[in-house]
């Protein structure tokens, strides 16, 4: 339950592309931590690199130490497979499985591992819908198609079928960039509920957002078209958004950017 | 200032607006131009239809386009001319599909029936009327069926290595061979089968040998298809299912393929109805025969193709009703398999079902 991330040295690839450089933080366990910073910094590839989803790209690779507590992701011998278990992630647009219903989208997770007893499978669901906010809105149609739902509807789907599986962290890569306001606010006040029981790591371009939900802040930047994305500074959300350390965050913060 | 006042009392005429043929104006017109083509052609004394519709195609064409332009203007004729150079091209298209559907039913249904389905030419004069196709139609059955259990397996992995995990050399020699072997003319795949199978292996003549080479044509189709297919489906599922911990393995087989399945049985499907025509490498290593023979595996058998060719080939006349009728069952056949193909996309594709 509930994981510190401690990343040191952390460099990505894209094939001979060097995308980040040198990462080092600390993910503190339950709370929530907002990843910020202009386009084309690295936020996304850092945060995939956190449960070695860059290496699914073609050509990635990753060089130093993703410590998850006392387990390094990156020693040899660790199964990518069993590291996504344990560290979830939703996406930028909602991607529930298009052959699947409600139910099996939230118990996919599950039943593709067959780790599984048939009687808890509804059990988890109900769950995970619930802590998904969404199982009012779908209790009385579970067999319908997930694609049938609304946007926001279907990435909440997607969070419940990330967090079925029971993952010790989570990582949230846009999450609500496809949404409205409404459903983004739903979406907001999940993750609220949900850093009760998981680490979460959010990337977001919306610094209000980043401001609203996160209790740690980190801004990236890069230091020009080609060059690898870099941590400018972590630290409180209040901190970064009153007195950030560094000047280039607070150039990008108040919107003094480029 | 005086001369620039807009004079607000009277509308002016629309600029939007302008005159327009009714909307019949194309039919009325093609009518009048067929109406022309057969007089002109009766005047003539040509007895051709295809050249008097050729004349009511041009007049057509040329008709309408001095209409609209006399009526329209210029950039709505140059419009009208493209439209029905379009429409003239889809009806080119059309009219040899329609009359050889048209001839083979005319020309087959006279013996086609339950007596010419379920009997062969064993001991059938073949001058006289009589005899069927359940020879040929086992035969094409049988060969095609084998054809398709060998060639489907080995095509659709061959797809998913190439779509899934083929990086590198090996992934481009394979396509570069997938590429090669599309080409590869239905007699060349018959003769390697029959240098291979029959005289250096020294295997006899059967249906299993023709299953072998109809396979040879049938896999790379099956691979281009399903490749197709393959990268239809959105990296964004594959992630979604990496992401929740599940083996790449089994997200090919529980995501990508049932997303894509309704795709691949159409492709599969449309491979078999490309094979089920083939004749060359059933002369060769199939041999042909007169009566049933049940076993692929042993003795020659026939085929729908090659018992056309036979038949046509006697030249009489209840021969040639024959060939009819055993083109109008293959025809039959290959719409079958489509059919079903299609019923299996739509009731397999992703369903959004608001």
């Amino acid at each position: 339950m509930a994981k510190r991330i401690d990343i040191s040295g952390l460099t990505a690839y894209y094939g001979s592309h060097k995308a980040i450089e040198d990462i080092s933080m600390t993910v503190e366990p339950r709370s929530v931590t907002a990843f910020i910073g202009p386009s084309g910094c690295g936020k996304s590839t850092f945060l995939r690199t956190l449960n070695r989803m860059h290496e699914v790209t073609p050509g990635g690779r990753v060089e130093g130490k993703v410590m998850l507590d006392d387990e390094n992701l990156y020693a040899s011998g660790v199964d990518p497979v069993s590291v996504r278990r344990t560290v979830g992630m939703v996406f930028q647009r909602p991607n529930p499985f298009p052959t699947m219903s409600i139910f099996e989208n939230v118990a996919a997770g599950l039943k593709l591992n067959g780790s599984y007893k048939k009687s808890e499978l509804s059990d988890v669901v109900e769950k995970s819908l619930k802590g998904a906010n969404l199982w009012n809105e779908v209790k009385d149609r579970l067999n319908k198609p997930g694609a049938g739902l609304s946007g926001g509807q279907q990435q909440r789907l997607c969070i419940a079928r990330a967090i079925a599986v029971a993952p010790d962290v989570l990582l949230m890569d846009e999450p609500c960039s496809a949404l409205d306001p409404i459903s983004t606010l739903a979406i907001e006040d999940l993750i609220g509920e949900l850093k009760e029981r998981f680490t979460i790591v959010i990337v977001t371009h919306n610094m209000q957002q980043a401001a609203r939900v996160s209790d740690r802040t980190a801004f990236f930047n890069l230091a020009g078209v080609g060059q690898p994305g870099k941590l400018i500074e972590i630290d409180e959300t209040e901190r970064i958004f009153s007195n950030p350390s560094v000047q280039a965050t607070e150039d990008y913060i108040s919107g003094r950017f480029g | 200032m005086s001369d620039t006042t807009i004079d607000t009392t009277t509308p002016r005429a629309s600029t939007l607006q302008q005159a327009r043929l009714p909307r019949w104006a194309p039919l009325g017109l093609a009518v009048a131009a067929v109406a022309a083509g057969v007089g002109i052609g009766t005047a003539a004394g040509m007895g051709n239809p295809f050249q008097m519709g050729l004349i009511a195609a041009l007049l057509f064409v040329v008709l309408s386009y001095a209409v609209t332009a006399a009526v329209e203007g210029g950039r709505q004729a140059k419009n009208q001319l493209a439209t029905s150079l379009v429409w003239l091209c889809f009806l080119i298209a059309v009219v040899p599909l329609l009359s050889l559907i048209w001839e083979t039913v005319n020309r087959g249904k006279t013996v086609l029936d339950g007596y010419f389905l379920s009997h062969s030419m064993d001991g059938v004069q073949t001058i006289l009327p009589g005899g069927g196709a359940y020879h040929a139609i086992l035969g094409t059955l049988e060969q095609v069926g084998i054809a398709t259990l060998i060639a489907a397996p080995i095509g659709l992995l061959t797809a998913i290595y190439l779509v899934e995990y083929g990086r590198g050399r090996l992934a481009k020699v394979v396509t570069f061979f997938v590429d090669v072997m599309t080409g590869i003319p239905s007699i060349v795949a018959g003769l390697f089968i029959l240098s291979f199978w029959i005289i250096i292996l020294g295997f006899g003549y059967s249906g299993f040998a023709g299953a072998m080479a109809l396979a040879i044509l049938m896999m790379p189709i099956v691979v281009r298809s399903t490749e197709e297919m393959l990268k239809l489906v959105p990296d964004e599922l594959r992630e979604a299912s990496l992401a929740l911990g599940v083996p790449k393995w089994r997200t090919i087989l529980k995501v990508v393929l049932p997303t894509s399945i309704g795709g691949i049985t159409t492709g599969v499907m449309l491979a078999v109805a490309r094979i089920a025509g083939e004749s060359a490498p059933i002369v060769l290593l199939v041999f042909g025969s007169q009566a049933i023979n049940p076993s692929p595996f042993e003795g020659a058998q026939s085929s729908l193709p090659y018992y056309i060719y036979e038949q046509w080939q006697l030249g009489n006349e209840a021969s040639f009703d024959r060939a009819w009728a055993a083109a109008l069952v293959l025809i039959a056949f290959v719409m079958i398999l489509n059919l079903v193909a299609r019923g299996i996309a739509r009731w397999k594709a992703p369903k959004t079902g608001r």
